[in-house]
């Protein structure tokens, strides 16, 4: 009994990062009655020292690599990995929000205790073995932000995202506990590393167990929005309130691919030869679709919405390719995508002011006249986007390319390379708006010290590392799963 | 002095981007200052490049005043630049050709000063950085960063049509330049293939560890061992890069519209310059690292070439507006350069070298021209002029030596070397040469028919009466490229000699043949080996 207590409270320390954030967001929900209304900024800021302390308890179990309450959760270099990247998007999301949801005067608490209670749900996403954790994880997750994205409610188009995004989402998750529950019929086991000896001996040819990585591969290609299920993608994109725009196209995304290789690299690593292709078809037509739907867009949430579709193609080849270097570009290319996405939508939060919603693209028209700096940092985050170096986006495509070039899918390469060219046009038809058309009203946006702070942090982060990536190459080195 | 000779590339690459910081924080309303700055440093850019031409060492094949630092060595890639006598004479153009238009731009550039000038610099780092590095990354950094600000700068300052203009020029590009990444990429694979096979190939360095890397020098070394098939594959990954961006024939139908639109100064820039950044790539790259696919494809590559120069040249003929006609004229030009590269022999290669110095001085200054008389009278319509020689009688001088020396000339720069190419043409096959010499018949026809239309006869247009003549700056502009056009024309000893050893190592590179490689080499996951005879 007292050696158990002893465990647990050696173990607790592994989650010791979720549960300050948990600890943060309940403390947010009981202070929130307390404050006036216009002292309610401030939970953003009790939110922002649940995301440091949390950041510091990851701080501290950083270099394990060990399994903790009996196999449930993992502390590996690629948690910790991804625990800081969700650590980071949460916080900038915070400080996008404040400012924005000031003026669709919706300041309220739940926004800020349903974020870090989404970053929780993430985190278990990222370092669950087992797959019931990973199922409350993901579901603690994507139940924040069915009530994120529906977050004004007197906005039509906010309702309609959400809505949208519940059904498809509850039917994607229905679909992935049908692929667990077959897992389980297979092994016996809800152990993910249980599972992987299970199906390596079952063989390629089980059908059983081919059916369970169908519907696994379905239900977590509905969550990263790769084709053809990302149909919800661009309508919760477009009506959710920008801030929560970005957190679901990175915070979830990311959090949804860290799930995605753990279990295609893991359970389903034996399965490799059948799915790979699979993969491989699905990243090409999520390039394709993503890559052409974005080209016509005239509302820039929307345009965003498929590029980041054709991203997730990118991604994925990486899976494909599966070595090292691959594994590698995937981390790389998460942490890329991650700052220079946030970028380019806290510019568009910026945009948001009391009569312009600011996120078509007329509306961008001439901004480098009024607003020189949001305008070249805009720039800055498209070309990274392309994959332009010198950015930090540039890197997650050399990876993903050179990886794919040692594995020999040259085909997949020549496909993925010149999509980088159909990006370019359609990002740059914001730069054109920006750059070269002549402002029709005046009215310049005003930054909010929360949104110059985040706008900052993304751009050093986009420049930095593009200039000098070599310690975000070793950290994706280390991080990678074995 | 020491540390300013082992730095000095690191200076004529850096002053201007300095400018461009410095640029940045001078409010945008004080246009007058941001003009003086911009110049300056564009003129300290030129001053800081002129002790190379001292300091060059002649008899020396390999590469000089190199820089060495790390920069990303978990993959290899390092903060590489130097120069031999190919990217020698390439920087000097660049320098004096970016300080000229940026100088060129003083009264035509009203709007958006400030961001105009910010541009220009970037784009001089960025097309000195492609000339200089050492390192395949860095080269693709520096190709890459280029592209941006000559979009803007066709974009925002160009003509009617320039957005159209500016976004193919871009698109064009990063086309080309995704697949040189892939093929850059290939060789990496292949090299670092290299060590993991354990061959005892010459790219090694040194000290004789294996070690990932995209230095040039050790990549140079690659044509010796890679497979003919790999070669194929990444020579036409390069190619169409390098095509696109010289233009060779059918990938040509960017240029018209991107140096149309673009204003004088991107003009001057993009066909001085930039078009050199493709033929600068097939000699630096395409030749020595894929000799096989060369010697393959070369022949095919230079009746492509010869159609280009006949092809651009009837196009000339047919043109209403001046810019446009000097714009197929490049088109023309660099097929000679392009069938100077291909004809792979020392004559040819020196000549089609010289060729794009050439094409850089008489283009560059054909751009100017036109820009002049844009300037005077809003319009580039070739039938909108006429007679334009009794008011500007010193234009018409200069205009005429430009001329001459665009057509080839002799003691003018282009005889020299198109000359030199057709020699080296003859010697490989006399049909090529005759077709190649319609072309300077076609080019004399379109250019003086194009100067009598535009300078002879009466004035009949009445808006054309009062034209000015040029002013001091404008004939600083000029003067200098067209005493240049003389030193070449004359004199041209100097250059060749620069090339004599840095061409004579690349024809061998070109030369060497497959079976003469030391080891026979076995590479993972491909079962080419490469042939080797006894």
């Amino acid at each position: 009994m007292e050696q158990l207590i002893r465990q647990v409270m050696e173990d607790v320390g592994f989650i010791m990062p979720q549960i300050q954030l948990t600890l943060f967001a309940c403390g947010i929900l009981l202070m929130d009655f307390l404050l006036e209304r216009r002292h309610k900024y401030l939970n953003a800021i009790t939110a922002l020292m649940g995301i440091g302390f949390s950041g510091f308890a990851l701080w501290r179990v950083r270099g394990y690599e060990r399994l903790a309450f009996n196999g449930l959760v993992v502390v590996d270099p690629f948690f910790i990995f991804f625990g800081f990247l969700f650590l980071l998007a949460t916080a900038l999301v915070i400080l996008m929000s404040i400012k924005y949801l000031e003026v669709e005067a919706e300041q309220e608490g739940e926004y800020y205790a349903l974020i870090l209670f989404a970053t929780v749900g993430m985190m278990f996403l990222a370092g669950g073995t087992d797959l019931i954790t990973i199922f409350i994880g993901l579901e603690l997750m994507a139940l924040c932000f069915y009530l994120l994205a529906g977050f004004l409610r007197r906005d039509r188009r906010s309702n309609e995202a959400a809505i949208k995004y519940l059904l498809l989402g509850v039917f994607s998750t229905g679909i992935l506990a049908y692929g667990f529950s077959l897992l389980y019929g297979v092994s016996g086991s809800t152990n993910i590393y249980r599972i992987a000896d299970a199906v390596g001996q079952r063989g390629l040819d089980d059908p059983l167990v081919f059916v369970a990585m169908v519907a696994v591969a379905a239900g977590l290609f509905f969550k990263v929005a790769a084709v053809p299920f990302h149909q919800w993608a661009p309508d919760v994109y477009e009506g959710a309130p920008t801030p929560i725009t970005a957190y679901v196209s990175v915070a979830s995304k990311a959090a949804a691919f860290a799930l995605l290789l753990r279990l295609f690299l893991i359970p389903l690593g034996p399965l490799r030869a059948n799915w790979e292709d699979l993969v491989a078809v699905v990243a090409v037509a999520t390039m394709t679709i993503g890559n052409l739907a974005a080209l016509n867009q005239d509302n820039v949430k929307r345009l965003l919405a498929y590029s980041s579709i054709g991203h997730v193609g990118y991604i994925l080849l990486g899976l494909v390719a599966g070595n090292e270097t691959g594994r590698t570009g995937i981390l790389v290319y998460l942490l890329a995508y991650a700052v220079m996405t946030l970028g380019a939508f806290a510019v568009i939060t910026g945009m948001r002011r009391s009569n312009l919603i600011g996120d078509r693209l007329d509306d961008l028209r001439g901004l480098i006249s009024k607003n020189p700096v949001p305008a070249v940092m805009m720039l800055v985050f498209l070309l990274s986007l392309t994959g332009i170096p010198p950015t930090v986006g540039f890197y997650g495509k050399y990876f993903i390319f050179l990886s794919l070039i040692e594995t020999g899918h040259y085909f997949l390469v020549v496909f993925a390379a010149l999509y980088v060219v159909v990006a370019l046009y359609y990002y740059f038809r914001i730069v054109v708006m920006m750059f070269m058309q002549d402002a029709r009203e005046p009215g310049r946006m005003t930054l909010s010290p929360g949104l110059t702070a985040a706008l900052v942090i993304t751009l050093l982060l986009t420049l930095i590392p593009g200039l000098y990536p070599e310690p975000m190459i070793a950290l994706a080195r280390f991080s990678i799963l074995p | 002095m020491d540390y300013f000779r082992d730095t000095i590339l690191n200076w004529v690459l850096f002053v201007p981007l300095v400018g461009a910081l410095v640029l940045l924080a001078i409010p945008g309303d004080r246009k007058n200052l941001i003009r003086w700055v911009a110049n300056l440093f564009a003129f300290a850019g030129l001053l800081v490049a002129l002790p190379l031409v001292a300091w060059y060492d002649k008899t020396e094949a390999g590469f000089q005043f190199t820089i060495a630092k790390d920069w990303i060595p978990s993959i290899g890639a390092s903060y590489r630049v130097g120069i031999d006598g190919i990217s020698f004479l390439l920087v000097m153009l660049t320098v004096v050709l970016g300080f000229i238009a940026i100088l060129s731009s003083w009264s035509f550039i009203q709007k958006r000063v400030k961001e105009y000038y910010i541009m220009f610099l970037v784009l001089q780092v960025g097309m000195l950085g492609v000339f200089m590095a050492l390192d395949f990354f860095l080269f693709y950094v520096f190709w890459e960063v280029m592209l941006v600000p000559m979009y803007f700068i066709i974009g925002i300052w160009g003509h009617e049509r320039k957005l159209y203009a500016a976004i193919k020029f871009f698109l064009y590009t990063l086309l080309g330049s995704v697949l040189m990444l892939l093929g850059i990429l290939g060789l990496y694979f292949f090299h670092s293939g290299l060590h993991a096979a354990g061959a005892a190939c010459p790219a090694i360095d040194a000290a004789g560890h294996a070690i990932d890397t995209f230095s040039i020098p050790v990549y140079l070394e690659l044509g010796k061992v890679l497979p003919v098939p790999w070669q194929v594959w990444i020579f036409w990954a390069f190619f169409i890069s390098f095509a696109i961006k010289v233009p060779m024939v059918p990938f040509h139908t960017w240029l018209p519209d991107a140096h149309v639109e673009a204003p004088t100064a991107g003009s001057v820039i993009l066909a001085g310059v930039l078009l050199k950044m493709g033929t600068y790539g097939l000699m630096r790259f395409s030749l020595p690292i894929f000799p096989d696919a060369t010697r393959m494809y070369a022949p095919y590559l230079a009746v492509l070439s010869i159609i280009a120069i006949i092809y651009g040249a009837l196009v000339c003929m047919m043109q209403k507006d001046m810019k446009r006609l000097i714009a197929y004229s490049s088109v023309s030009h660099l097929g000679f350069v392009t069938l100077g590269i291909f004809m792979l022999n020392h004559t040819a290669l020196s000549g089609s070298l010289l060729q794009q110095v050439n094409h850089g001085i008489s283009t560059g200054a054909l751009f100017l021209i036109v820009g002049l008389l844009y300037e005077r009278r809003h319009t580039r319509e070739i039938a909108q002029f006429g007679g334009l020689a009794t008011p500007m009688p010193i234009f018409a001088t200069l205009y005429m030596i430009i001329s001459l020396a665009s057509m080839g000339m002799p003691l003018l720069n282009g005889f020299i070397g198109e000359v030199t190419i057709l020699i080296g043409t003859f010697q490989v096959n006399k049909v090529w040469a005759g077709f190649a010499v319609v072309g300077i018949v076609l080019a004399a026809a379109y250019l003086l028919w194009l100067y009598q239309r535009v300078m002879w006869g009466e004035v009949t247009n009445p808006a054309n009466k009062g034209l000015r003549d040029v002013n001091l700056r404008e004939a600083v502009t000029l003067v200098p490229l067209v005493l240049w056009c003389f030193w070449i024309g004359v004199y041209p000893k100097p250059y060749f000699e620069v090339l004599d050893k840095p061409i004579a190592l690349l024809v061998q590179r070109v030369e060497v043949a497959q079976p003469a490689m030391p080891v026979a080499v076995t590479l993972p996951e491909t079962e080419e080996e490469t042939p080797s005879e006894p």
